[in-house]
């Protein structure tokens, strides 16, 4: 300890003694980091938006009857196929294939299951919206309007209107706020909205709503479950979907699985639904590591540079403080330290700037309003990174400064006090 | 008991060709000595004050200072032993020039770490005084003049009290004036401290001054 102590001491001297060399070898490392700290806090702060913006606008697990055009024939079931031919052209789908059976009872079976939090029913069609002679498609969906909100906390994006009225008006439908300005309506006026079946129905606008994903706010509309079975001529029994939020989202795959083996309907997870947002965060995360690692070892070149030029000039104290009594153990830490130091230091500038650039960029406003909406570039800040900065500096100038240092411990005394 | 016990040590320099620069050297130093090497250049004078020193450990032959036997230890022992038994003083001072005159003169103190940072600055301060350059402690040795630069080497060769103190060409660097007052204060270590002192000299002025001069030729003592 003793010992560490005056290593530290006579390091400490030599890095003061030449500033100008120290501060340089430490900006390379400042540079390093600060890039590294706002590389990924920019880059996560995105992934976590768009990771918010996908579990916020699709369920956990989605339960759904795909369209199947392909059926065995009918009268399959009367011949036997292997004794004779049946042919059937160009089969149509069943006027209700998109239809859950018994819908309701398996909603409540899949809420008894101990990891499903919230299970939403839904019926959800194609529309359009007439404004004049002018017709908009869309999509309808008729929904338990407390559980939706419990499912994508629905409340929180209301723009305009309330969702209180919806309970009350049977007649009511929320417009994605895009809808609504295409429509040219607002909160109280009527809309015309032609089914799928032909029938045409006016609704009372309760109020308006924004996901942020124009895809959606463009098209969707919601009514209460009981009203688009009206509009679409059904019994109160038929729903199409059924959307469950479980609790620990990343077992998703695992129990959409399971849920499509106990149902037999198809149960797509979240991460299937939103693969291409998932496999930008891989690409983001690779860059900024690749990135952020290509600046680090420049860094620890610079260091490892200085480091030797420091190592020959110092030859003679070398030699001395050999001659006096110090072991190749205390040479090593005398200039490891002055690389450590370095290092630790401009990781901690390094952070601040990081940091303080993040900030920046923090109040910097998105630009692209019209394709999701965000009001600043999303920025993360994770102590994590910033430990993760100071363990990088670390460990960068660590090795970069082993082997000058090694060198140093190697230096014969003899060889250079005898000229 | 003896300070320094040589026993039929041979060195080979391998560089440019192989050649023999000590030949089975046998001597004792005994404790208290003054002694001085002397020969001409090349002779192995310098040579032999390396392997004394425990820095050159290739060489064959046994070699015992201060009653122990250095010759098979460690480099990190050896560099322990050093620090406690032995002081340097070199032709170049080899001060660190970042360091103060007493910052010099304490480190290997420190190093050996057997006294308190404030009793070392004592030790340090009491040192510099027997060499006469008290008054220049606190100044950065590399704004010191060669003649006070090489007592401050002294003064830091005292520090720790060594049973040896090993000069190459100690007064090789310095004026007249400068070398009479080194010279006074080695004499002074060897009667009043009984330290044991070996230095090599081509100064034959300095060499009578010693209480025994060993001289040297071709890698062999031809004179003790």
């Amino acid at each position: 300890m003793k010992s560490f102590r005056l290593s530290l001491k006579i390091a400490l001297v030599h890095l003061l003694s030449k500033k100008k060399q120290t501060m340089v070898a430490m900006l390379g490392v400042t540079f390093g980091i600060s890039m590294f700290i706002v590389m990924i806090s920019f880059m996560t702060g995105v992934n976590d938006y768009l990771m918010d913006l996908a579990l916020d606008g699709s369920p956990h697990i989605h339960l759904y009857n795909p369209v199947k055009t392909k059926r065995a024939p009918l009268s399959s079931a009367v011949y036997d196929t292997n004794s004779t031919w049946i042919n059937v052209h160009h089969q149509k789908p069943k006027a209700d294939q998109n239809k859950i059976r018994s819908g309701f009872q398996i909603l409540n079976e899949i809420r008894k299951l101990p990891y499903v939090t919230n299970a939403a029913p839904q019926l959800s069609s194609q529309v359009f919206f007439n404004n004049g002679s002018l017709q908009f498609g869309g999509v309808m969906m008729g929904v338990d309007i407390e559980r939706e909100n419990l499912m994508y906390k629905l409340y929180e994006k209301i723009e305009s209107g309330s969702v209180e009225k919806m309970r009350s008006n049977r007649e009511g439908i929320l417009l994605g706020e895009n809808l609504a300005q295409k429509l040219n309506v607002d909160v109280g006026d009527r809309v015309s909205l032609t089914a799928s079946n032909g029938n045409v129905f006016m609704l009372k606008v309760v109020g308006t709503f924004a996901f942020g994903m124009t895809s959606v706010d463009e098209t969707r509309c919601y009514v209460s479950l009981n009203t688009a079975q009206k509009i679409l001529g059904k019994p109160s029994d038929y729903i199409t979907d059924i959307n469950i939020r479980i609790r620990d989202y990343n077992l998703s795959g695992e129990i959409a699985k399971e849920i499509q083996s106990l149902f037999g309907y198809t149960a797509d997870d979240w991460q299937k639904t939103n693969a291409s947002i998932l496999a930008g965060e891989i690409i983001r995360n690779t860059l900024t590591y690749v990135v952020s690692a290509a600046m680090l070892i420049v860094a620890g070149f610079g260091i490892y540079n200085i480091m030797n030029m420091s190592v020959v000039n110092k030859m003679r104290d070398i030699a001395i403080l050999k001659a006096t009594g110090f072991e190749a153990g205390d040479i090593i830490s005398i200039f490891l330290l002055q690389s450590v130091i370095i290092g630790l230091s401009g990781a901690i500038l390094g952070m601040l700037i990081g940091g303080l650039l993040s900030y920046g960029i923090d109040q910097i406003p998105f630009p692209a309003r019209e394709l999701i909406k965000l009001d600043t570039f999303p920025v993360n800040y994770n102590p994590m990174h910033y430990g993760l900065g100071i363990i990088f500096g670390f460990i960068t100038t660590l090795f970069a400064g082993y082997f000058p240092s090694k060198k140093a411990s190697k230096i014969d005394p003899v060889a250079i006090i005898r000229g | 008991m003896q300070a320094v016990q040589a026993h039929k040590i041979t060195k080979y320099f391998h560089e440019p060709s192989t050649f023999e620069v000590l030949s089975q050297i046998e001597f004792t130093v005994n404790k208290g000595e003054f002694v001085s090497l002397i020969g001409k250049s090349g002779c192995g004078k310098s040579t032999l004050l390396y392997v004394l020193s425990t820095m050159d450990t290739d060489y064959q032959g046994s070699l015992s200072l201060n009653g122990s036997l250095v010759t098979g230890l460690n480099q990190d022992a050896l560099s322990r032993f050093r620090n406690e038994h032995l002081g340097f003083v070199f032709q170049f001072h080899f001060l660190l020039p970042e360091f103060s005159a007493l910052e010099n003169v304490m480190l290997p103190a420190l190093k050996l770490g057997k006294y308190s940072k404030e009793e070392v600055e004592q030790n340090a301060i009491e040192k510099l005084r027997q060499v006469g350059m008290d008054e220049y402690a606190r100044k950065s040795a590399g704004k010191l003049s060669g003649g006070q630069q090489q007592r401050v080497a002294i003064a830091r060769a005292l520090i720790n009290n060594p049973a040896i103190i090993m000069g190459d060409e100690p007064t090789g660097n310095l004026d007249k004036a400068n070398t009479y007052i080194v010279l006074d204060i080695l004499k002074r270590l060897s009667e009043e401290n009984n330290q044991t002192i070996i230095t090599v000299t081509h100064d034959p002025d300095f060499a009578s001054q010693t209480h025994r001069t060993i001289e040297m030729e071709d890698g062999k003592i031809i004179r003790q």
